[in-house]
């Protein structure tokens, strides 16, 4: 047989071992920059528990290439969860590019706590679609408002898209609070046969369900 | 029949689209991002794809890419649906693989309409 | 106490939910299955009805529910040849691909998480003698680890009941096992064949010892975490990995629901998520 068996015993200690070398803050800033994708995930997590980590990781974002370096920050901002990190998790919701917003969206959702005090900002956002960005966010968000904010969404947000952002959330968390603002929701916008899909499926659930 | 695939992570959109295209004669199916749609369109050939452009995991641009990289026989063309009507995410929709880009919300004669365009049908 | 029904809206919901969580879908063939299994779980958690039970699955932070929903609504057993198709696939498909890239005559390294009782890993070894010709030419490691210390006793044991065994062919039982008692016990030869290891797939240093691994089977477990733990553990295995390297989950699972670090790569036997070889 040509199984061969190694102990439990870790295999390449030396690589770790060199890994921990004492490496102070500038080093492993450097080293986020390294040509090596694997040096650079393991300059994201041993910078991840240092002080002031944020800047560096937030700044390293913006030009970095690999999707796979790219999710091991984005993961370490939300593991530190600073103002700094919260805040360049936010700016990626801007970027140009959909892969970047999506995973920070993500990323903010397994993050409830942090996003909470931020909320009410971007549910209030010039950009319409950030306000969409923070409607998906809401999803995983536990807080008592959650449903208040949505209401208040589909009360007032000009924007269409937003609204139906709001709506299919709604279908899923709603309760017969948010009867009124549905129905008000359908008359504003009675030309658009995807509103009146969706709030007609909104206001079925949520009344079938409370029975 | 024809087989759409309709991508999109808004469960409400999924069963908009899908109730449209149902009614135009279609057989539909639904993905909630863009690797369960890698997922069923190496699986299963599609005529057509209805492809969200935000979604976790892999968004829209993502998944054309990705598709149309692996599998050069299977050319059916996508619908790109966004909230977005910026220009760029037009270029970068087409540059992905899109044959057609439009703008949310979709009235149900123009989803059926630019579908059966692409399907080399009569309107 | 008035009956707990779960009403048509609710189903729809429910299903939502389930399937945005895990990507298995209910069609409504299986209202009656998933109703049933419902109620119980909101019996058993005391909750009022659907709503309240509902809204508790989605906001506990613990996850504890969710992990009893999800194993009430699949059916979790584990025997040899469980979900072949795969074990096909490694032999037709991804040791051959692994070959082609690897640049020396180091050992391949298959890595089965979790053990269980072994049933995985001793069928992959199964597979890899009788239906993969280049076992004669290279080295194979097979590792299996678990959480439980008990269950990793049992792997080494081998001992296995005829329910576990019985869908293996009748030939190989024969060849790889002897009935003894109540049971059948796997030879020394496979025995010897698998490491098996105690870890937390979810402690980062535990895992570091993990290296170089070509092929990941993980199968019917990250299912049951929440959104943070299987991203998290899809970081620890892409570290874990060799470029070019496969993940195997399990045929209720799919990837859409965990990372996307990986790439989904089509082969005739199952489809399979790759650590990319170049950066895309």
């Amino acid at each position: 047989m040509a199984f061969i068996k190694k102990t439990a015993t870790p295999i390449h200690c030396t690589e770790h071992d060199e890994r921990h070398t004492e490496r102070d803050f500038a080093d492993l800033v450097a080293e986020l920059g390294a040509e090596n994708e694997t040096a650079r995930r393991w300059a994201v997590r041993d910078l991840t528990p240092l002080p002031d980590a944020s800047q560096p990781l937030v700044a390293r974002l913006a030009y970095e290439e690999s999707a796979s370096v790219r999710a091991a920050i984005l993961n370490a901002l939300a593991q530190i969860g600073d103002h700094a990190a919260i805040a360049g998790l936010i700016h990626c919701l801007r970027s140009e590019d959909a892969g970047l917003r999506n995973e920070a969206i993500e990323v903010l959702k397994a993050i409830p706590q942090h996003v909470e005090p931020v909320i009410h900002t971007l549910l209030n956002d010039s950009d319409s679609d950030v306000r969409i960005f923070a409607v998906n966010i809401l999803e995983s968000l536990r807080h008592k408002d959650v449903e208040k904010w949505l209401i208040d969404v589909i009360a007032k947000d000009p924007h269409i898209n937003v609204c139906a952002t709001a709506v299919d959330l709604l279908s899923e968390v709603g309760t017969e609070r948010a009867l009124p603002a549905l129905k008000q929701l359908k008359i504003r916008f009675e030309d658009d046969p995807y509103i009146c899909f969706t709030t007609d499926l909104a206001l079925k659930r949520i009344e079938d369900g409370s029975q | 029949m024809k087989h759409i695939l309709v991508i999109d992570d808004a469960a409400t959109v999924r069963l908009y689209h899908r109730g449209i295209l149902e009614n135009a004669g279609y057989s539909v199916d639904e993905a909630i991002n863009g690797i369960e749609a890698l997922e069923k369109a190496l699986v299963k050939p599609y005529d057509l794809f209805i492809v969200d452009v935000n979604m976790p995991k892999l968004d829209g641009y993502g998944f054309l890419k990705e598709f149309r990289r692996q599998d050069d026989a299977l050319q059916s063309p996508a619908i790109m649906v966004t909230t977005e009507a910026g220009g760029s995410d037009k270029q970068l929709g087409y540059m992905s693989g899109a044959n057609l880009y439009i703008t949310k919300p979709i009235k149900p004669n123009e989803l059926v309409n630019y579908a059966r365009l692409l399907l080399g049908e009569t309107l | 106490m008035t009956a707990i029904t779960i009403s048509n809206e609710d189903f729809l919901k429910f299903k939502e939910f389930f399937y945005r969580k895990t990507g298995i879908l209910f069609d409504d063939s299986k209202r009656y299955f998933v109703d049933k299994r419902l109620i119980e779980r909101i019996q058993a958690t005391d909750s009022e009805n659907f709503r309240s039970y509902f809204t508790m699955v989605r906001f506990e932070a613990s996850g504890n529910e969710f992990q009893n929903l999800v194993n009430t609504m699949t059916v979790n057993e584990t025997y040899f040849f469980r979900e072949e198709y795969q074990f096909k696939c490694l032999v037709e498909s991804l040791m051959d691909e692994i070959v082609s890239h690897k640049k020396d005559k180091s050992p391949i390294r298959i890595w089965s998480v979790p053990s269980s009782s072994g049933e995985e890993p001793y069928s992959i070894a199964i597979y890899l003698l009788e239906y993969w010709s280049g076992i004669n030419d290279w080295d194979v490691e097979i590792m299996s680890s678990d959480i439980d210390t008990q269950i990793i006793e049992q792997a080494k044991r081998g001992h296995y009941s005829a329910r576990s065994v019985q869908h293996l062919p009748k030939p190989f039982l024969a060849k790889y096992f002897r009935h003894e008692n109540d049971g059948y016990q796997i030879c020394d030869d496979l025995r010897s064949a698998v490491e098996f290891s105690r870890v937390n797939i979810m402690e980062t240093s535990e895992v570091r010892a993990y290296r170089n691994m070509d092929i990941i089977f993980c199968r019917n477990l990250l299912i049951y975490f929440d959104d943070a733990s299987r991203r998290q553990v899809a970081e620890i295995f892409y570290d874990a990995m060799k470029v070019g390297g496969f993940v195997c989950l399990g045929h209720s699972e799919s990837m859409s629901r965990i990372s996307s670090l990986f790439r989904v790569r089509k082969f005739p036997e199952a489809i399979v998520y790759q650590k990319p070889l170049e950066h895309l």
